[in-house]
């Protein structure tokens, strides 16, 4: 029986490390490869033990980058897409809590309406409407802006449904309190629901965050001026070299800090995350 | 401190369902008054319309003198105890009892002051930093009620405070929702649809049917005049016999040919028999057989067939359909199951209802 049970625990372990193996050994190319020199990894024998180049490397990226495509240091693409993921995080969530707040708490005319309108958006991501967004966005003078790449991203009809679901589960006694305790629907917003939301919010703010940071073709489309790169189009541009060496060094390590952001954010709101997914708190 | 007064108040929801049928009820400064009934009955909606958190679709409610149809329920002046609390979980005890002052940009130091006095009179000072979601019931209970004092209200509220609460603690909370209503002497309205706590703790019990009032009044004035056969048998537990009589039966021997119509019901409270063989003159006695027995100590239940109909009273008892009789005695000893006994009440305890249940006939 205990022989057994070692056999049936060896077993899924030596499956999952081998999935983790398989995940994990890009990952660890990229860094190895950051940490060479270009011409070791241009000569087609990558090593698997780390250079000595590392510090160099990682230096040079984020203060100057490459000069031959992206002409933008990394660290200045990182600072980009930072202020669009924030944005698109914290836009979504304002958006979406506002809106699920009106839709549950407030009677008015075509409040269903309302909601399967917003309901509907979940079927119309920016790579179905690209056209359109990209033709007001350009009408509105918001090419090559923090607010063009922002904006036009932060209604979520996911987070919207997120909100609506918890809030439907507080209880109409808490809201009828507050009514008597003398607050009125903002403070009620502000004082009680806004504070029973923040592990929502947090589970929110990660999935919202990477989404944000991840996003490829629309700031592709929109930014054409240099200083305006996010580092995921960054990446891809340095890559993209004609009748040059890549740099892969350069390449690998953007790569490298690509993923650092959204890894700190998962770790450090990890424990909110899953509270926020599983956890109703009344 | 302050009347309230309710005059033909009625609530039709838009669906054209109406909850409450016209009520009129005075309750005066420092009353406590019980709104008791079957669960639908309307008595939560005609609170919550009080308190304004329902829209009064006809007549007026009046808290202190001034008509309050049309004011938000923070400006009413009352305080609201909610059954399931409604504390607020994210703030601390203290929190959840000052937040309502805050809101009214009462100055700090006082604030502290109420708190503070409130939470001595609930003995719930250790707790006050603690959150709600560390507290047992009844501490919760205490903290819910913490948060009406401090208010310092003209009226109180109250929408079945105690149901969430375990037996013991519920007559324990009972008693000091009481003391601490006499010592505050606040006007007070409460909800509930246990009737032994609506006979203990009211000053004026209302009792509520279909959205309507069946009768309003002392406790025990409703208990021992019951006005219809709804009020018999739902104050009083368990509740009152009732046996349908043709009409002559009644006017031959107990009503004196007052009884119009076909047929009346005849009521008795299972504590007004007394097991003997002797009849009571001009009383009744009932011949049952004994069918099922409950012993709760202090007092036993006896369940009765009754076969034979009434003797002193049926001119022809075989007429009388049959049914269950139940009949309270003291202590443990009872018969036997199966045993053939005869139950006689005296006549200044029978109560005499029309057909229907809706009036009283005084005998």
């Amino acid at each position: 029986m205990v022989e057994h049970r070692r056999l049936g625990n060896l077993l899924p372990h030596l499956a999952l490390l081998a999935g983790v193996a398989i995940v994990a050994f890009p990952v660890y190319m990229a860094v190895i490869a950051s940490t060479h020199d270009n011409s070791v990894i241009a000569n087609g024998q990558m090593p698997l033990y780390p250079g000595s180049n590392a510090l160099e490397t990682y230096w040079h990226t984020i203060v100057s980058g490459t000069g031959k495509t992206t002409r933008q240091p990394v660290g200045s693409m990182m600072l980009n897409s930072l202020i669009m993921a924030l944005g698109i995080a914290a836009g979504k969530i304002a958006i979406s809590i506002i809106s699920a707040y009106a839709i549950v708490f407030f009677a008015f005319p075509f409040r269903m309406t309302a909601f399967w309108t917003i309901f509907l958006t979940l079927m119309l991501p920016v790579e179905v409407r690209i056209y359109p967004t990209y033709k007001i966005t350009s009408d509105l003078h918001m090419l090559d802006s923090y607010s063009g790449l922002i904006l036009p991203l932060i209604a979520s009809a996911t987070a919207t449904l997120l909100f609506r679901q918890f809030f439907m589960t507080v209880p109409k006694e808490l809201v009828e309190a507050s009514k008597i305790d003398g607050a009125g629907p903002v403070r009620f917003f502000w004082d009680t629901l806004l504070p029973l939301s923040l592990t929502n919010i947090a589970a929110l703010f990660v999935i919202l965050f990477i989404y944000g940071w991840n996003q490829y073709l629309w700031p592709l489309l929109i930014t054409t001026r240099d200083d305006m790169q996010t580092i995921v189009i960054g990446i891809k541009k340095i890559i993209d070299v004609h009748d040059a060496l890549t740099e892969w060094s350069v390449a690998m390590a953007t790569a490298v800090l690509a993923m650092l952001p959204p890894v700190a954010v998962v770790v450090l709101m990890q424990r909110l995350f899953v509270k926020g997914l599983i956890e109703t708190e009344k | 401190m302050a009347n309230v007064t309710l005059r033909n108040v009625t609530k039709t929801y838009p669906s054209g369902f109406e909850a409450i049928k016209g009520i009129s009820l005075e309750v005066g400064d420092g009353q406590f008054c019980v709104l008791v009934g079957p669960s639908g009955c309307g008595k939560s909606t005609l609170l919550r319309m009080v308190a304004g958190l329902e829209t009064i679709t006809g007549g007026e409610i009046d808290i202190g003198g001034r008509v309050v149809n049309q004011i938000e329920p923070a400006e009413r002046d009352i305080a609201m105890v909610f059954q399931n609390y409604a504390l607020y979980p994210h703030m601390s005890v203290y929190n959840n009892m000052a937040y309502g002052l805050r809101n009214r940009g009462m100055p700090k130091p006082e604030i502290d002051i109420r708190v503070q006095e409130a939470a001595r009179i609930l003995e719930i000072v250790p707790m006050l930093d603690r959150r709600p979601g560390q507290l047992s019931g009844g501490q919760r209970q205490r903290v819910a009620m913490g948060r009406a004092i401090v208010r310092q209200p003209k009226v109180f509220l109250f929408d079945e405070p105690l149901s969430n609460l375990d037996a013991k603690l519920r007559i324990a909370m009972r008693v000091e929702i009481r003391k601490l209503q006499r010592r505050l002497n606040t006007t007070s309205i409460y909800v509930t649809h246990d009737q032994l706590e609506a006979m203990t703790l009211a000053d004026i019990l209302v009792v509520m049917n279909a959205g309507r009032v069946e009768q309003i009044g002392n406790p025990l004035e409703i208990y021992q005049k019951p006005a219809t056969t709804f009020v018999a048998s739902f104050i009083g537990a368990p509740p009152m016999n009732l046996l349908p009589m043709r009409s002559d039966e009644i006017n031959s021997q107990l009503a004196g040919g007052r009884v119009a119509g076909e047929a009346g019901l005849l009521g008795i409270r299972p504590e007004d028999f007394s097991i003997s063989n002797d009849a009571f003159a001009g009383g009744i006695a009932l011949d049952l057989t004994v069918e099922a027995i409950e012993r709760v100590g202090a007092e036993t239940f006896i369940y009765g067939a009754r076969k034979n109909g009434m003797q002193g009273v049926a001119a022809n008892p075989g007429e009388l359909p049959p049914g269950d009789v139940i009949v309270r005695i003291p202590g443990a000893v009872a018969p036997a199951i199966g045993e053939r006994i005869r139950a006689a009440a005296p006549r200044e305890k029978l109560h005499l209802f029309s057909a229907d249940g809706r009036q009283r006939i005084e005998l």
